[in-house]
């Protein structure tokens, strides 16, 4: 019972639906980001086990490193749009944010 | 009233937990006699441990992010499961992004999460992660989507194939440099102006009227 590929995608899989239950039932943006991080990590999971048990070579894993880094990026933007909607609403529920200006 | 609810939440979350494995080997035995790759019942190693020891890690991290109600437990979670995504990325012999998840994940992501909460939320507001679109309906459409990429993965004969397992931080440096040498650049690029994007979206305008 050496972990195949199977067992990899299902972990990927159970990441990617929790991750999508997290932004579908949260209100605070910050949950909603990091329901969004772990739908990210189900996909680099994926990656790395395709290119481990299939591919072979590098490639997955230098797609991993740029979705890394691409992750750090939204999260950054991300954080920081949140921290403005709370300095302009007093809040960050996702729903109270449905205006463009003050 | 709350003691329950977290009672509740760690039942399900342990269940699920208890299900994926459960299902992982219902599901792969007549999967591996068919394909005929290895013996479908081997000796439990010491690695198959550690396998699935991460993978409760990380399931089990990523139901406390969906299903805690304190937001901070919700970012404890997310450590956990990110470490044991860390230690998945270790198992597959990816060693450079191992260390690369450990690192920007949680040293930096999480991080700046938590400084997000801490910032945001007043002392006392705990319960502020609310339904949004009700449980059970986003509790099907997530176990719908669950059933469906797990059919797939399943069902599907991927071409499996033996690869060797040698130290990967030297030859990735050389592929990026080399071969991804236009997206390494981008990516810094990309970096360079979210840093002055964050700057300027989080200051605090002060006008001067």
């Amino acid at each position: 019972m050496i972990p195949t590929l199977s067992h990899f995608l299902a972990i990927a899989a159970l990441l990617f639906a929790l991750g999508l239950f997290t932004v579908l039932t949260r209100r605070n943006a910050v949950a909603v980001l990091m329901g969004v991080e772990l739908m990210l990590n189900g996909a680099n999971v994926n990656l790395v086990a395709f290119n481990k048990f299939m591919v072979g070579g590098l490639t997955g894993q230098a797609f991993t490193l740029f979705v890394v880094v691409l992750a750090a990026a939204e999260a950054a933007v991300g954080l920081a749009i949140v921290l403005s909607i709370f300095h302009t609403f007093k809040t960050i529920d996702v729903r109270a944010a449905d205006l463009m200006r003050e | 009233m709350r003691i329950p609810k977290k009672l509740i939440a760690w039942i399900v979350g342990s269940a699920a937990v208890i299900g994926a494995v459960g299902l992982l080997s219902a599901r792969l035995s007549p999967a591996l006699a068919a394909g005929g790759l290895r013996p479908v019942a081997g000796p439990f190693t010491l690695a198959d441990g550690i396998f699935y020891a991460l993978a409760a890690l990380t399931v089990g991290g990523a139901a406390a992010v969906a299903l805690s109600r304190n937001i901070l437990y919700s970012a404890l979670g997310l450590l956990a499961s990110l470490l044991g995504v860390a230690g998945l990325y270790a198992f597959l012999s990816a060693d450079f992004v191992a260390v690369a998840q450990v690192f920007i994940y949680i040293g930096g992501i999480l991080v700046l999460i938590l400084f997000a909460i801490m910032l945001t939320n007043r002392i006392g507001e705990v319960n502020i992660s609310n339904a949004s679109m009700g449980w059970a309906s986003a509790g099907l459409l997530s176990a719908v989507m669950l059933a469906m990429i797990l059919v797939v993965a399943f069902e599907t004969p991927w071409p499996v194939r033996p690869t060797g397992s040698a130290p990967t931080t030297a030859p990735l440096g050389h592929a990026l440099l080399q071969q991804w040498l236009l997206p390494f650049e981008l990516a810094s690029l990309i970096l360079l102006v979210t840093l002055i994007g964050a700057i300027i979206i989080a200051r605090k305008e002060i006008r001067a009227d």
